[in-house]
């Protein structure tokens, strides 16, 4: 069998249930959010600072650290450029993101728009292609054992050994960028839905025999469900592959989109839009991610 | 005699990682319609084994089984089956889970008003009317094992199948649901065949107890018959002398007689 990175659909429970928790506490007063000279009863039991405090304040200090030792050692630097500066160029970056002057100069939104909608058509082909395959490999071992040994070859390889494939048999840049996020993103949600199909509970599935439910019964009501949070985590999985592919792919391909931005500053020497560039890959890939989390919490179901 | 389900001769080998494992041998049962039986024996011995041959889930290695004089092929609704831990879907509400072999079974010859309609009665038959969109992790553990014998019952089944239902549940609850069990057989004059280890819990519903020796290769012992009128009363017939002996030659074939295997091997 192929192995796969799954979270069981448990695990998101605890954090859920943490959530809750902290959303109770938060609640007695009326508005948490005030400063504390405003809070005129002090009598009242008051919010939980010292947990919120263990939330929030490590995460600045951490970001604090960062910026402090990137500061000192740029502090004698002519090449690399200050926080300050970084910040500077980053305000006037965002300040005119939807800037077109001809192909190769466009603002930081079209690229990142340009990047997102390659992303967006790679990824929905694999999950196209690649859920429907995860289900038929996790139904019918006969294709398990076909297709798990060429998967656990392909599924290491490089998203860039697939680029020039892709150039070749396209023609084109812009199909041969997406072709490579494709054939990236596919293998968690082959590898995650097919195990999903495995685990189904031998129990949901001698429920169907009984009842003699018809094969589409069977995949609507009894398989879908009980597969869904896997094949929510190998979707999870892929959006991220596919978002850090992007970035490579259109280094080499070009055209309008973040990673060819990354490029071309390179070529130009501007190393604050590179800085910039990074933050901005870093937090796209972040809210992707956390988008998909929460998609996934809401399908999750108490399995008791 | 209308003998209803008969097991001739069957015998179930499962071949395993460490070989085989003879888990049956030549097992003769007849149950007649509209009788209550309990296989009983100590744990392993393989009684859930011939509940799942005679359910069609398991096909036996040798040997022939027929239910109403055909033979047992597949599972199917004519035979509805209580699994031990309810086996409801979890992302179906309590009538959805019910009404999934409702459609199943009437699907082709009735409405969706009149599904719907069975779908209900059947949940309000095991007094579970109040909880029809609650989803399973909502309700209790009796609740959900009361949900899972409607879902079975829903389908008319010709024979109910039922492996521990009541296994997992605490003691009152148990003695709470064998007592609506009764009711409800008594009502629909349901054909049962039960796997159980509690001898109290199988004196108490019984017709016929089948008792079975200690695997591997695990046969039927003896075969009980319980002579106690119905409809019968817990707390009448814990003083009862008949039930008394009933369940000391019960107690009397799995502990002096049948002994744990894992005693005899050592």
């Amino acid at each position: 069998m192929v192995s796969a990175v799954f979270h069981s659909p448990a695990r998101a429970l605890p954090e859920a249930k943490a959530a809750v928790k902290n959303a109770v506490a938060a609640a007695p007063p009326a508005a948490p959010v005030q400063p504390p000279t405003a809070s005129v009863r002090p009598a009242r039991p008051s919010y939980d600072w010292r947990e919120l405090g263990f939330k929030v304040v490590p995460p600045i200090v951490g970001l604090a650290l960062l910026v402090g030792i990137w500061a000192l050692l740029t502090m004698k630097s002519t090449t690399f450029p200050t926080p300050a500066a970084t910040f500077a160029e980053a305000v006037k970056v965002f300040s005119d993101p939807f800037y077109s002057k001809g192909p190769n100069d466009q603002g930081i939104g079209w690229n990142i728009l340009f990047s997102l909608q390659r992303v967006a058509v790679g990824f929905g082909m694999a999950a196209l292609v690649g859920i429907p395959l995860g289900f038929m490999i996790g139904r019918f071992e006969v294709l398990n054992r076909m297709v798990s040994p060429l998967i656990s070859l392909l599924r290491p390889v490089s998203p860039l050994a697939w680029l020039p494939i892709g150039l070749l048999v396209f023609k084109a840049a812009n199909p041969a960028a997406v072709w490579t996020i494709f054939i990236c993103s596919i293998w968690p949600m082959i590898i995650n839905t097919a195990v999903g199909v495995q685990r189904v509970p031998a129990d949901y599935l001698n429920v169907a025999r009984v009842l003699n439910l018809s094969e589409w019964k069977v995949m609507t009501r009894i398989l879908f469900p009980a597969v869904l949070p896997y094949m929510l985590t190998g979707v999870r999985l892929s959006v991220s592959t596919a978002w850090l592919v992007i970035v490579a792919a259109e280094m080499l391909t070009g055209g309008v989109g973040i990673g060819f931005w990354v490029w071309d500053e390179w070529n130009n020497l501007n190393v604050q839009h590179i800085l910039i560039a990074i933050f901005v890959i870093g937090v796209v890939g972040l809210l992707l991610e956390q988008l998909l989390v929460s998609v996934a919490k809401r399908f999750t179901y108490d399995d008791v | 005699m209308n003998s209803f389900i008969e097991v001739q001769n069957a015998e179930m080998v499962f071949a395993t990682r460490k070989g085989r494992f003879h888990a049956l041998h030549d097992i003769n049962l007849t149950v007649q319609k509209g009788e209550f039986v309990t296989l009983i024996g100590h744990s392993g011995c393989g009684k859930s084994t011939l509940l799942n041959l005679v359910a069609g889930l398991t096909v036996p290695t040798a040997g022939t089984l027929l239910c109403d004089n055909r033979e047992i092929a597949a599972p199917g609704p004519e035979r509805a089956v209580v699994f031990q831990n309810h086996s409801l879907l979890p992302w179906l509400t309590c009538l959805e889970n019910v009404h999934l072999a409702v459609e199943r079974v009437f699907g082709a010859n009735e409405t969706k008003a009149q599904l719907v309609a069975r779908s209900k009665a059947a949940l309000a038959l095991v007094g579970m009317d109040h909880a029809l969109t609650k989803r399973p992790h909502e309700i209790s553990g009796g609740m959900k094992q009361r949900v899972g014998i409607a879902r079975a019952l829903a389908m008319e089944p010709k024979v109910l199948l039922l492996d521990e239902p009541f296994g997992a549940l605490d003691a009152l609850t148990r003695a709470h649901l064998q007592d609506e069990l009764l009711k409800i057989v008594a009502r629909t004059a349901s054909t049962v065949v039960m796997v159980t280890h509690d001898v109290d819990e199988a004196v108490l519903l019984s017709d016929r107890i089948v008792m079975m020796t200690n695997g591997p290769a695990a046969t039927i012992g003896e075969i009980l018959s319980v002579e106690l009128p119905r409809p019968r009363d817990r707390i009448e017939l814990a003083e009862d002398t008949r039930y008394v002996h009933y369940r000391k030659e019960v107690l009397d074939f799995l502990y002096t007689r049948h002994g744990r295997a894992v005693q005899q091997a050592a």
